[in-house]
């Protein structure tokens, strides 16, 4: 796994570009954690699928994935994993409602086309949904944009604006207030920073939005 | 073609006779049954490493090894054997040459049966009965159960064979455990009968055919089965493939001279058909094509082709390649939605190649391990 190379193919303009600077174990031990033994799970944005295999073997979960990326979820079906080439704007629509009991979607939101559609196909076919989404509200960025006038350019935020594949990015307050328009409960959420390690801001979104660099959120539909 | 050009001279194929016949899809009783086949590695105890091969339109049983007939190597002989993708050292691989075929199941070539299955002398030819897909995989099921096999690891296919796949699953859903249909579609296009449409006109045309009774007369008809094959094998590959094996060039010669000039494609052509014509009978060529055109899974379940799998219990296979316009990604991608719709367990990539539809059978390494690794993890996961 480890972070994909900033050199990676140029694709057709027509093709969504999900977002590129993975650092995924603990990330994604992060999201496991959240999950029961025995659920299925559809992980939106799987790469080689390493959350599949781990939530298969470590907790005997029916897991399944889409992938944007051929290479990637080439190596996962190799890997025995079901895992279907396509992405989250096009392919979530064609799964029956409450198929799910988890629908993951790690760092791939602000790199969606329609996140709002996206976020309301998870709740759809799943029961919760886990998403995890660079911070726009840290202090470092606030602090770039002030101090430069320019663009950011941090760890997390590290393409120019002309070739990010980033293109909605939000901050957590953003984010928590979507969930409010579209009547999403927020079931849990942590902040957690760039190498995936819980932060210390556990009781208030305000400090988390600003120091928190990852987001992770656990939602379910209100009854 | 002047001279007569022989048929291969028949071998005696593995043979399972079934008295009783098959109550075919067209409604007609086709007895007995026959149904021609090979198998590769062993059976276990447990009768549970069963992987089924498929063939394409004009493939046959004899999978990998010397083929008896034509003397070549057998069609997926870089897929088939110990330590390739359907691992012969694991499993217990079993391929039928298809109802209507001409390679020893019942078929146009075969000896026509009245109606109490009594051999009367002559062949089928034109009065071998339409056949469907769903009859090629009766009958493969017949032949499964008579080797003692409840349930099948795996059925793997590709082109006609992806529709003998799919038709397995949606027809006999408990007995497939994993299911690989491999570029190939859930029903035929307009185009892909437009195809096969010109292939049997030319067969028609040809006055050597003779009404389908070229048998009788000891005649074959060469030209047109010949032309059906140039067409065919043209929609089998792709354009960027032709520009690279064969560009403009010319065989024998350095410069057009507007005289006798024949283009190296055109003699590859030349060669594909006047190789097939030997080897394929042209009233099988009629009867499959036809089976392929009818086929439409879809239409079985009014239109919703994920009713078809609807709980099914199979995991699935899916895979096309880039540049194969006989039966594009779209049509992979198809299945895919609809099995996502039934909510089946799914694996689904295109390969990139610029091989065309013919790239199934090539060297491709990324599909070789891809479809190795889905057996690899649906044998683990069925403890075979």
């Amino acid at each position: 796994m480890g972070i994909r190379p900033k050199s990676e193919p140029i694709r057709p303009k027509a093709e969504p570009i999900r977002y590129v600077a993975k650092n995924m174990r603990l990330d994604l031990r992060l999201i496991a954690e959240m999950i029961p033994a025995g659920a299925k799970v559809l992980d939106i944005g799987c790469g080689d699928g390493a959350l599949i295999e781990h939530l298969t073997r470590e907790k005997h979960a029916d897991a399944r994935g889409i992938e944007i990326d051929m290479d990637e979820a080439t190596r996962a079906v190799a890997a025995g994993l079901a895992v279907i080439h396509g992405d989250a704007d096009a392919d979530l629509a064609h799964y029956p409602d409450g198929a799910f009991d988890y629908v993951v979607l790690s760092r791939t939101l602000q790199a969606v086309e329609r996140p709002r559609e996206v976020l309301r196909q998870m709740l759809r076919i799943g029961s919760h949904a886990i998403v995890s989404f660079p911070n726009f509200g840290h202090w470092q960025m606030r602090w770039r944009l002030l101090s430069t006038g320019r663009m950011p350019d941090t760890d997390t935020w590290n393409r120019p604006w002309y070739e990010t594949p980033n293109i909605h990015p939000c901050t957590i307050l953003d984010f928590v207030a979507l969930c409010e328009t579209d009547g999403y409960a927020v079931d849990g959420w942590l902040a957690v920073d760039e190498r995936g390690l819980r932060a210390p801001w556990r009781r208030g979104l305000r400090l988390a939005n600003l120091f928190g660099e990852q987001a992770l959120f656990l939602l379910s539909r209100k009854t | 073609m002047d001279e007569v050009v022989p048929f291969l001279p028949d071998v005696a194929h593995q043979r399972a006779v079934f008295a009783d016949g098959l109550l075919l899809d067209s409604g007609a009783m086709l007895a007995p049954l026959v149904v021609a086949y090979e198998t590769y590695g062993t059976l276990d105890a447990n009768r549970g490493n069963a992987v089924l091969v498929c063939h394409a339109l004009t493939g046959d049983q004899y999978l990998a090894g010397r083929h008896p007939v034509t003397g070549r190597p057998g069609w997926w002989e870089n897929i088939v054997g110990p330590g390739l993708p359907i691992d012969t050292d694991r499993f217990f691989v079993i391929c039928a040459n298809v109802l209507g075929g001409c390679m020893g199941s019942s078929g146009p070539r075969e000896e026509m049966t009245d109606n109490e299955g009594n051999g009367i002398g002559r062949p089928w030819g034109t009065d071998f009965p339409s056949v469907t897909i769903r009859d090629m995989v009766r009958a493969q099921k017949r032949l499964v159960e008579r080797l003692g096999i409840t349930r099948l690891l795996a059925v793997v296919g590709g082109s006609m064979g992806g529709m003998q796949a799919l038709q397995w699953a949606a027809t006999f859903p408990e007995s497939v455990f994993a299911c690989a249909p491999i570029a190939t579609a859930a029903h035929h296009s307009a185009q892909n009968i437009a195809f096969h449409e010109v292939g049997r006109a030319a067969i028609h045309a040809d006055p050597d055919w003779c009404g389908g009774a070229y048998w009788r007369e000891g005649r074959l008809p060469a030209q047109g089965l010949s032309v059906a094959r140039m067409v065919a094998h043209i929609t089998y590959l792709s354009e960027s493939a032709l520009t690279r094996k064969f560009g403009r060039r010319l065989q024998g010669a350095k410069a057009v001279t507007f005289l006798e000039d024949v283009f190296a494609v055109e003699s590859y052509l030349r060669h594909q058909g006047s190789t097939f014509i030997r080897r394929f009978d042209a009233n099988s060529y009629l009867t499959i094509t036809r089976a392929m055109d009818y086929f439409d899974l879809a239409e079985d379940c009014g239109g919703d082709l994920s009713l078809a799998f609807r709980n099914t219990p199979t995991r699935f296979f899916v895979a096309s390649f880039s540049s194969d316009w006989l039966f594009p990604t779209a049509e992979s991608r198809a299945i895919t939605r609809a099995l996502n719709r039934a909510a089946a367990r799914t694996s689904f990539i295109e390969i990139a190649s610029d091989k065309g539809h013919d790239a199934f059978l090539l060297d491709e390494p990324e599909f070789h391990a891809a479809l190795a690794g889905f057996l690899r993890g649906a044998a683990d996961a069925a403890g075979a």
